[in-house]
């Protein structure tokens, strides 16, 4: 689907539209009788894929449940929404999604969320998936979702104005390798042609630092991202090319969206969720296409989960929809709607998945491309603690200081950052 | 309404067939039940005026008085948003905000937005309200054309706006770099953010204060503006004469109402970009969006205890804003007064 962030769920406006939905199911406590009539809510932000009509199988299957769903515009919104409402004890939806970079927060309060392990659902995700979705009494408290396996979008049009190989295979080979052979391909486009080589410095950070282990904090819970080498040298090779690279965009800002259609960049990195994302802001333009490569291997990024608070008055009911939504099947049809990559175990070489193909891509065969960019992704992944979310946003928005506003030079914005996780320990 | 009560219980009428047990008896009865009827009037009289406003003092004290006494105990407090209260740390909390540089910047941001709204807003609103006082053909429809700006949510004024004033491909910026301008970083610089800023509430709230002003306008007496034009003071000098010093409690009202808005201002900067948190170095981040940055928002980590404690300063800020207003309104408005008779 479109993004929603011009029609609906806007912040404020969304958190009214939860209480309102939810009100709806929270009568008649103790769900003992099977066949009684429910409402379940399920709350999402982006775009999960869940369709209406997907949701309406579910009735189908269970005549006594009827599901709503509502949709928070950004993952922000979600977590301020989820965090006040399960610290009040009460007013979330039956199934609550959270966001991989906010979840070491939650889980915390993990005795807040029903323990959905079940024999039935042992194994059904990649293992880092479902270890991180593990509490530190054994206790599994959210099913996967998808996961965000990392290629390269890049215009086609513009590729072929700079000279540069248009054909998808020959990109990826054009591209293979490292970043700064990644970024010393974009100085020759840029070189050729009027556009940036890629939208948004803060895109770039996240795709270095999800390659690595310990980046912001140490895995014993220290912000570390002051001193840890691996920051800075990823903040100064970043900033070094940018004024020659990067199209000067602020992230999910009104111009970043608007560039989508415009022809303001060449590339961008391209997680699985991207792809629908892009379609929906650039449908009518022809050229988009993606590439089966990644600087420095592979790497992942975002990816959610479901979980179950515990405050929900249909826990069990909840469960059962919850694992429903997260099997095979559903999120096969997901990955279809809007290329979120399932994060099941079952669904990384299914033939139904591989031969996924999206026209708007000139017709790339992005199921065979994203399970082989998933095969990819390192196999430790990035520890994220409590912490990380708020440590990512700081540094995020050093780079926007210098990158997008242009009102402090590196230097200052990096001292600027220094400061405002000060404030974080 | 207790009158007839009283008649009622004073005038008990026997049920018919019984036999009558004693007059006299009955009689004294009705006396004394007439005498408890005047001490009920006499309470109704006294009390009842206290009873009909006590639902809007109630109300208030469930709905502000209650959040606010209970936001002073939680910024003593190490509270987190879902773990809920922790220790007890005195004004810990009051002094980690004085000490964080990003609160004295919203303080900075919401004066700054504060002052581009709300002048240029009373000054418009008077001169819309002025010519609205002529006599104009069709004024329904354009008494009720100013307050349409008001009926629509700012929600999504802010949403229209923020794309309008984009920095790379805002409107704005277009029709600039059309006649030859440089853009201008709307959203990256901290005047232009703020201008942007205070656009969107100047378009929401000048329409609603022209209307109350009008209002006002339409309350002088037109003797003295007879009596003006015999003495030969033309349109501008009527205005600055009668109009204003007759306007001055009104005045008095409309500013210290849009003091209290505009240093409570929200809406308009939470959703003047998608992530709602005033920016990469905090350019538009008003006060209370640091208030729900701390307690809600990703920056803060759902520090509760220093949100309430920086609600607690937003409320004395505005109290002493308030008494100053109040003061320097009062003043100039008499100065007016005088020098009109």
């Amino acid at each position: 689907m479109k993004i929603s962030r011009r029609t609906t769920a806007v912040a404020i406006a969304g958190a009214t539209a939860f209480a309102l939905v939810a009100t709806g199911c929270s009568s008649s406590p103790g769900a003992a009788d099977p066949n009684e009539k429910i409402t379940l809510t399920v709350a999402t932000f982006n775009d999960f894929g869940y369709s209406d009509e997907l949701l309406a199988e579910y009735t189908k299957l269970h005549p006594n449940v009827t599901v709503k769903q509502t949709k928070a515009k950004t993952s922000d919104d979600a977590r301020a929404n989820y965090f006040t409402k399960l610290g009040a004890g009460s007013g979330l939806a039956d199934v609550e999604a959270v966001e991989i970079d906010w979840f070491a927060e939650l889980l915390q309060y993990s005795d807040k969320l029903t323990d959905l392990s079940s024999d039935e659902v042992d194994g059904r995700w990649l293992d880092w998936k479902s270890n991180a979705a593990t509490d530190a009494d054994g206790r599994l408290i959210a099913y996967g979702t998808d996961i965000g396996p990392q290629a390269i979008c890049y215009r086609s049009d513009l590729f072929e104005a700079a000279g540069l190989p248009t054909d998808r295979t020959e990109v990826a080979a054009l591209l293979e390798g490292d970043w700064d052979h990644y970024f010393d391909v974009g100085q020759d486009f840029v070189a050729k042609s009027d556009a940036a080589w890629y939208d948004s410095v803060g895109s770039i950070m996240q795709g270095k630092l999800n390659q690595e282990v310990e980046t912001l904090e140490s895995t014993d819970g220290e912000i570390i991202a002051g001193d840890n080498p691996v920051v800075a040298a990823a903040y100064n090779d970043i900033l070094a090319q940018s004024p020659e690279l990067s199209a000067h965009l602020g992230q999910w800002s009104e111009d970043w969206y608007a560039a989508f259609s415009n022809g303001a960049y060449a590339t961008m990195l391209c997680p699985s969720w991207m792809l629908g994302i892009i379609e929906g802001e650039a449908a009518d333009v022809e050229g988009w296409d993606i590439a089966d490569v990644y600087p420095n291997g592979g790497g992942n990024w975002g990816g959610s989960y479901l979980t179950v608070p515990a405050q929900g008055a249909h826990a069990e009911a909840a469960k059962e929809f919850a694992a429903w939504l997260t099997a095979p099947e559903q999120q096969l049809q997901a990955f279809v709607k809007t290329g979120n990559f399932p994060s099941q175990v079952a669904l990384q070489d299914a033939p139904e998945l591989l031969e996924v193909t999206r026209p708007f891509f000139n017709d790339a065969p992005v199921g065979e491309l994203m399970a082989g960019r998933a095969a990819a992704v390192p196999a430790d992944a990035p520890f994220k603690g409590v912490k990380y979310f708020p440590v990512m946003k700081a540094l995020q928005d050093s780079l926007t200081r210098v990158d997008v506003d242009k009102t402090q030079n590196a230097d200052d914005s990096w001292a600027q950052f220094l400061k405002d996780i000060d404030a974080l320990k | 309404m207790t009158q007839s009560l009283a008649r009622d219980v004073a005038a008990p009428s026997p049920a018919p067939g019984t036999p009558n047990p004693g007059r006299d008896t009955t009689e004294e009865r009705a006396i004394r039940r007439i005498a408890f009827g005047h001490r009920l009037s006499h309470w109704d009289v006294k009390l009842s005026p206290y009873l009909y406003i006590s639902p809007f003092f109630i109300l208030f004290a469930i709905t502000g008085l209650f959040p606010l006494v209970y936001t002073g105990v939680v910024s003593l407090y190490d509270w987190h948003i879902i773990g809920g209260q922790g220790d007890f740390v005195g004004l810990a909390n009051f002094e980690w905000v004085l000490g964080q540089e990003k609160f004295w910047i919203a303080l900075r941001n919401s004066f700054s937005i504060f002052i581009l709204s709300a002048v240029p807003q009373i000054i418009l609103a008077l001169i819309i309200a002025a010519i609205l006082d002529q006599n104009l053909k069709a004024k329904t429809f354009w008494r009720m054309g100013v307050l349409v700006p008001y009926v629509v949510a700012p929600v999504a004024v802010a949403l229209i706006f923020s794309n309008m004033f984009g920095d790379q491909y805002g409107l704005i910026n277009n029709i600039l770099g059309r006649i030859g301008l440089d853009p201008v970083g709307w959203h990256s610089q901290v005047v232009p953010s703020h201008l942007a800023i205070a656009t969107m509430v100047n378009f929401r709230w000048t329409g609603y204060n022209a209307l109350i002003f009008l209002a006002a306008m339409q309350a002088i007496p037109r003797d003295y503006y007879e009596a003006a034009a015999i003495d030969g003071a033309n349109r501008v000098r009527q205005f600055f004469s009668i109009t204003i010093p007759s306007l001055r409690p009104t005045l008095i009202f409309v500013i210290i109402t849009s003091t209290i808005g505009g240093l409570q201002i929200f809406d308009e900067p939470r959703m003047y970009d998608s992530t709602g948190e005033g920016g990469a170095s905090a350019q538009w981040m008003t006060i209370t969006m640091y208030i729900y940055n701390q307690g809600f928002g990703v920056a803060g980590g759902g520090q509760f205890g220093h949100a309430a404690a920086a609600a607690w300063l937003l409320f004395l800020v505005i109290v002493i804003v308030g008494l100053i207003n109040l003061v320097a309104t009062r003043a100039i408005a008499s100065n007016e007064s005088r020098s009109a008779k």
